[in-house]
C-alpha cells in the first residue's frame, strides 16, 4: 500500500511539474490560433492536434492543468481557513455560537453543492474578463466550500475545550485568544491539514463541472473544465480519442488524490 | 414523535427563512440589479423608463424587498422569470415531474447496485467481491458529473443512468462501511458460530445496527441527485429543474434561480428530516 501511496504522489508531482513546464514544452501559448489547421488531428507540431479554432490542444492541457491544479489548492486554504475560524472558533466558544455555527453550517450543507455554486456564479457578472473568471470561479469555490471542513472542526474545537490540558491552562489563568492560539489551534492542525486535501480533489471535479456547464473559467484561458467542454461535440469515444486526453489525465490526477486522501480521510 | 416533528418542522423554517434572507441579500447586492434590459428599449417612453427605474428603487431597501417577496409567496406569486417571461409557479409545476422521475429512477439504480455491491462485499468477505465494487466507486467517483451526463449522451444511454453513476461511489462506500462495522460485531461472530444462515444474520442482526445509518444516508442522497440533475437534464437535453437551474444561471435570471435553489432545499431539509424521524421510530422497536 505504502508504494502505491508513492507512486501515486510521484504523479501528482509529476503532472504539476510538466504543467509548470508549460512555457518550455509548448512555446506557442494557449492563445496562439493556427488558422491554416482548425481541428488537425495529431502531429510533430501539435502532439495532441488543434481544438476548433485551431489551438495547440497539448498547449491547452499543459496550461489548464497549471491552473486547476494552483487554483484547486489556493481554493482549499481559502476554504479552511474560513472552516478554522467559524467551526474552530465556534467549538472552542462552544454554547450558543456553538448552535449557531451549526445551524449555519447546516443551511450551507442542506444545498445540493452545484446548486449552491451556479447560484452564486450567476450572480456574479458573467462577462468578466479570462483572468477575472477564473479568480471568480475558485474564489467561489473557496467561499462556499467551508461547511464540510468547519462540521467536522467545530467538533474537534467543542471536545478540545473541554480536554484536560485547556481546563488546566484556564485555570492557571489563559483565556480569549491567547489560549485559543496557543492551545488550542495548533491541536486542530491535523484535523486542518486533513480537511484542507480532502478540499483540493473536490474543488478540481467542482471546477471540471462549472467549466462543462459553461459557468466556469472564460475563454481563451484554459483549465480542466473548459477543456472537457470539447467532448461535447464528440458523436462516438473512438472519434478522435486524443481528444480524451485532459479527461484521462483528471482522472490519473483525481486518482491518485483518492490514493493518498484514503489515509488522511481515516484519520481526519 | 410529534415534539420530534414539530422541532424539525420548526428548524426547517427556520432555516429557510435564514436562507432567504442571504438569497434576498446576494440577489439585491448583485451587480447589475438596478439595470432592466427594458431600459433600452427604443419604443418605450422617458415616462415608462422611469416607472421601471421607481420600480427598482422600491427594492432598494433589502429587507423591504425580501418581505415582499415572502408576502407574494405566501399568497402563491413567486415572481417571473425574467429570461423566459413566464410565472416561476409555472416553470416549476412544468418542470418538476421531469426532474422527480430522472432523479428519483437515478436514484433508486444507484442504490440497487450499491447495495448489491455492498452486501456481497460483507456477506463473503473475499477481496475480489470487494475488488469490483471498490475500483468501479473509485473510478466514477474521480469522473466530474458532467462528463459521465456527456458520456450517457455519447453513448446513447438514458439521464437517469448518468445520475445513478453519480450517487453510486457515496452511497456504496458509506453502505460498505456501515456494513463491514455491522458485520464485525462480536454477536455476529457468536451467530455464525451458532450456524445461523447469512440471510438470517443480514436481516435480524446486521440490518437492525446498519439500518438506521443507513435510512440517514438515504436521505442526504436526495440532495445529491437533485445536484446531479443540473448537468444531467442540462446536457442530456431533459427539461427539469436541473436543466432550469441551469438556463437560469447562463442568462442571470436571479428570481428563478433564488426560487429554485430555495425548493431544492426545502426538499432536501424535508428528506433528512424525514429519515431522522424515521430513525427515530425504528429505534424504540428494536430494543
Amino acid at each position: 500500500m505504502k508504494a502505491i501511496r508513492v507512486f501515486a504522489c510521484v504523479i501528482i508531482v509529476a503532472v504539476c511539474a510538466l504543467s509548470l513546464a508549460a512555457g518550455w514544452l509548448a512555446p506557442d501559448g494557449y492563445a496562439r490560433q493556427f488558422r491554416e489547421t482548425p481541428g488537425a488531428p495529431p502531429s510533430r507540431a501539435h502532439l495532441l492536434g488543434t481544438d476548433e479554432v485551431g489551438r495547440d490542444r497539448f498547449a491547452r492541457v499543459l496550461y489548464g492543468t497549471r491552473i486547476s491544479l494552483l487554483l484547486a489548492p489556493a481554493a482549499a486554504l481559502i476554504s479552511t481557513a474560513l472552516a478554522a475560524l467559524v467551526g474552530g472558533l465556534a467549538g472552542y466558544l462552544g454554547g450558543i455560537w456553538l448552535k449557531l455555527a451549526r445551524a449555519f453550517t447546516d443551511l450551507f450543507l442542506s444545498l445540493p453543492w452545484l446548486f449552491l455554486l451556479i447560484t452564486v456564479r450567476a450572480l456574479l457578472p458573467l462577462n468578466v474578463s479570462p483572468l477575472a473568471s477564473v479568480l471568480v470561479t475558485f474564489l467561489i469555490l473557496g467561499v462556499l466550500g467551508w461547511a464540510a471542513s468547519a462540521r467536522v472542526l467545530s467538533t474537534s474545537a467543542d471536545a478540545l475545550r473541554n480536554s484536560d490540558f485547556v481546563l488546566q491552562a484556564r485555570a492557571s489563568g489563559l483565556d480569549g485568544p491567547r489560549l485559543f492560539l496557543i492551545h488550542v489551534l495548533p491541536n486542530l492542525k491535523p484535523v486542518l491539514y486533513a480537511q484542507f486535501w480532502i478540499s483540493i480533489p473536490v474543488f478540481i471535479l467542482s471546477e471540471a463541472n462549472l467549466g462543462v456547464l459553461g459557468l466556469g473559467v472564460a475563454e481563451p484561458l484554459p483549465s480542466w473544465g473548459s477543456l472537457l467542454r470539447e467532448l461535447e461535440g464528440l458523436i462516438s469515444f473512438r472519434e478522435e480519442p486524443w481528444r480524451l486526453v485532459p479527461l484521462l489525465l483528471l482522472i490519473v490526477v483525481m486518482t491518485s488524490f483518492q490514493i493518498l486522501l484514503s489515509n488522511e480521510e481515516v484519520t481526519a | 414523535m410529534l415534539e420530534r416533528i414539530a422541532r424539525h418542522l420548526a428548524s426547517i423554517v427556520a432555516l429557510v427563512l435564514l436562507g432567504g434572507l442571504l438569497s434576498a441579500t446576494l440577489v439585491r447586492l448583485a451587480p447589475g440589479f438596478d439595470s432592466d434590459a427594458r431600459e433600452m428599449d427604443p419604443s418605450l417612453s422617458a415616462e415608462s423608463i422611469r416607472a421601471i427605474r421607481a420600480e427598482h428603487a422600491s427594492h432598494h431597501n433589502i429587507l423591504d424587498f425580501y418581505s415582499t417577496y415572502l408576502f407574494n409567496a405566501v399568497h402563491g406569486d413567486l415572481g417571473t422569470s425574467q429570461a423566459l417571461g413566464q410565472p416561476v409557479k409555472d416553470l416549476l409545476r412544468d418542470r418538476l415531474p421531469v426532474t422527480v422521475r430522472v432523479a428519483g429512477t437515478g436514484l433508486l439504480l444507484g442504490w440497487l447496485l450499491a447495495s448489491t455491491l455492498a452486501f456481497a462485499a460483507c456477506l463473503w468477505q473475499k477481496p475480489a467481491s470487494d475488488l469490483l465494487g471498490t475500483v468501479l466507486s473509485g473510478v466514477f467517483l474521480c469522473i466530474p458529473a458532467a462528463v459521465l451526463a456527456l458520456a450517457s449522451v455519447i453513448l446513447n444511454a438514458p439521464g437517469y443512468l448518468a445520475i445513478a453513476l453519480i450517487v453510486f461511489p457515496k452511497i456504496f462506500g458509506y453502505s460498505r462501511n456501515l456494513l463491514a462495522k455491522a458485520y464485525a460485531l462480536p454477536h455476529i461472530l457468536a451467530a455464525r458460530a451458532r450456524g445461523l444462515g447469512e440471510l438470517r444474520i443480514l436481516a435480524r442482526h446486521v440490518l437492525p445496527v446498519a439500518g438506521p445509518q443507513l435510512i440517514a444516508l438515504a436521505g442526504i442522497t436526495i440532495s445529491m441527485a437533485l445536484g446531479a440533475a443540473i448537468p444531467v437534464e442540462s446536457l442530456c437535453g431533459l427539461p427539469g429543474i436541473g436543466q432550469l437551474a441551469w438556463q437560469a444561471a447562463l442568462s442571470r435570471d436571479l428570481p428563478l434561480l433564488v426560487n429554485l435553489t430555495m425548493l431544492v432545499t426545502v426538499v432536501t431539509l424535508l428528506a433528512n428530516s424525514s429519515a431522522d424521524v424515521m430513525v427515530h421510530m425504528l429505534r424504540p422497536a428494536r430494543a
